[in-house]
């Protein structure tokens, strides 16, 4: 049998942060816990993408950055092929890889630049590195020239494929994919779909994608949770989702489920020191 | 298996090496301010030892070329400290700004290495460019080398890069502990080391009590050893107590600096504080 991609078991995260009362003098300020994870189960299977849906503040990001080792959970227990992401984070990083809403790149920095840095971190740099950024580059759809171009001067859907190639360089077993195309204008997006569902054909690799755009989850993901409030609200493929909850679409049973659209509230502010 | 971690710790080490490079190779107009300004600054305090005599506060047995080198060496050496430690505290600060932070964490390399890569290249490029602010004080100061040793006062440089490390390690812990406020509180120690170190006059001068914080600060030794050296010629057999205790002070600096980063980034890490809006 094989051991899950992901297993998670009552796993619960609060932020805390200083809020005064309504009326309170500003210097009396007393802490508040923020709960952006209930006692959460979940198992993921290897292969395939598994779409987390949620508007802000749902805990998607809370969850992504647990298993990324970013996040300390306050109870319960996460593996990552059968790694604990506390005790054995060293070896839970080096099958799991990141692609986040920001990309997260040095923006002076050329693509080429931040992806020998990625490559060096990830012990996998050698002679012909420049060969494989190169190729997959263009496998990604960009140009060629690109490559020694400073991020910085990169559209945000280059930005995004490159962080996707980044991760293709260190060839992770688990890709976290935070709103890879939150921001992303329409074609920047159909292209970094299309990269997913490449991905998704010809990888063997286990993605958890979380987005808040049903059509995406719909196009891509096998199997969808909905999230809202740090709780998982239905889990289930996008088919057997709409007739279990008699929706037409992913939002229609979204909106039934939780009374409301995904434009909610933000993100958990964690503590400020 | 000892072997591929070994070969994963040199590629991750070169990995942040050749990123600061690269960096530096970015902003080389920046890196040429800053040159400019640490050759003033070290300038400004070789006039200050002449301005000492011109205005008359010198005295009658007043030895322009040694207070000079006195306060060169100070200057040099500080000039060299400072960067290490303000590379070391960038070192989070400047990634939390980037936003590359969390990928740098994600990575699967062990922290000593990680702050290992970041310590011995901030060591390696401070040295260069302390050796090209030397050359500019060669050139315009009548600097007499003719009672120095030289390679007694290398040999306490050496010996001093193990408890820097440490500092090193330690100041680069105060952005991850605070990051709004961090980076400035990395300023504030720099400042109070400047203070005590004997950087600029002998401890003999402070308070009792700040006497007793130049006493633990290994930046004293590193100091004194230098100028006995330069100054009065001390091989390097004399300076072995010296480096002992230098390499003392970084057996204990270096775990401990490990060990309290380690600490503050749990910490972090249950706080939600690695994140850029932290």
């Amino acid at each position: 049998m094989r051991v899950p991609a992901i297993e998670i078991q009552g796993v619960r995260k609060a932020f805390r942060r200083r809020e005064r009362e309504a009326g309170a003098p500003w210097w009396r300020r007393g802490w508040k816990d923020k709960v952006a994870l209930h006692e959460l189960d979940l198992v993921v299977e290897q292969g395939g993408v598994t779409g987390i849906l949620g508007p802000n503040g749902s805990g998607k990001s809370t969850l992504i950055r647990i298993l990324g080792t970013l996040l300390t959970p306050d109870a319960g227990a996460a593996r990552v092929f059968g790694w604990d992401v506390l005790t054995e984070a060293l070896e839970v990083r080096r099958h799991v890889n990141r692609v986040s809403v920001e990309a997260a790149f040095f923006k002076e920095l050329s693509p080429w630049e931040n992806m020998v840095y990625a490559a060096r971190l990830y012990g996998g740099a050698g002679n012909g590195t420049r060969r494989r950024v190169v190729e997959i580059l263009i496998q990604l759809g960009l140009a060629r020239d690109v490559i020694d171009q400073p991020m910085k001067q990169l559209s945000r859907g280059q930005q995004q494929k490159v962080a996707i190639a980044r991760s293709f360089l260190t060839a992770p077993s688990l890709l976290l994919m935070d709103e890879p195309t939150t921001g992303l204008d329409p074609r920047s997006k159909k292209e970094v779909q299309s990269v997913l569902e490449t991905l998704r054909a010809e990888r063997h690799i286990t993605v958890l994608l979380c987005t808040h755009d049903m059509d995406e989850a719909a196009a891509l993901c096998e199997r969808v949770l909905m999230m809202d409030g740090g709780h998982v609200l239905a889990d289930g493929s996008p088919a057997e989702l709409c007739r279990a909850h008699g929706g037409a679409t992913l939002e229609d049973v979204f909106m039934r489920l939780t009374g409301k659209t995904l434009e909610t509230e933000e993100e958990p502010v964690e503590v400020s020191t | 298996m000892t072997v591929d971690l070994r070969r994963s710790d040199l590629s991750a080490l070169l990995g942040f090496a050749e990123r600061q490079l690269y960096v530096y190779k970015r902003y080389w107009v920046w890196e040429v301010v800053w040159l400019f300004y640490s050759i003033v600054s070290v300038l400004s305090i070789g006039f200050l030892a002449s301005g000492l005599d011109t205005i008359g506060a010198g005295g009658a047995g007043f030895d322009l070329h040694r207070a000079q080198l006195y306060l060169l060496i100070g200057a040099l050496l500080w000039g060299y400290l400072s960067l290490v430690f303000m590379e070391a505290a960038y070192a989070i600060a400047w990634e939390r700004w980037e936003g590359t932070i969390e990928y740098t964490f994600m990575a699967p390399v062990r922290r000593v290495t990680h702050l290992m890569g970041i310590c011995l290249f901030a060591i390696g490029y401070g040295l260069a460019r302390t050796f090209i602010v030397l050359l500019a004080a060669i050139a315009i100061f009548d600097i007499d080398f003719s009672h120095a040793n030289i390679a007694g006062a290398l040999f306490v440089l050496l010996a001093s890069i193990a408890p820097l490390i440490g500092l090193a390690i330690l100041t680069s812990v105060l952005p991850l502990l605070s990051p709004q406020k961090g980076e400035q509180m990395s300023f504030a120690v720099q400042g109070f080391m400047l203070l005590v170190s004997g950087v600029y006059y002998p401890l003999t001068v402070l308070p009792a009590p700040l006497q007793v914080a130049g006493a633990i600060s290994p930046l004293t030794y590193a100091l004194a050893g230098m100028r006995s050296s330069l100054l009065e010629g001390a091989g390097v057999g004399e300076q072995l107590p010296t480096a002992g205790l230098l390499l003392a002070m970084g057996i204990v600096l270096v775990p401990a600096g490990i060990a309290v980063f380690g600490w503050a980034e749990r910490r972090a890490k249950r706080l939600g504080l690695l994140k850029r809006s932290g």
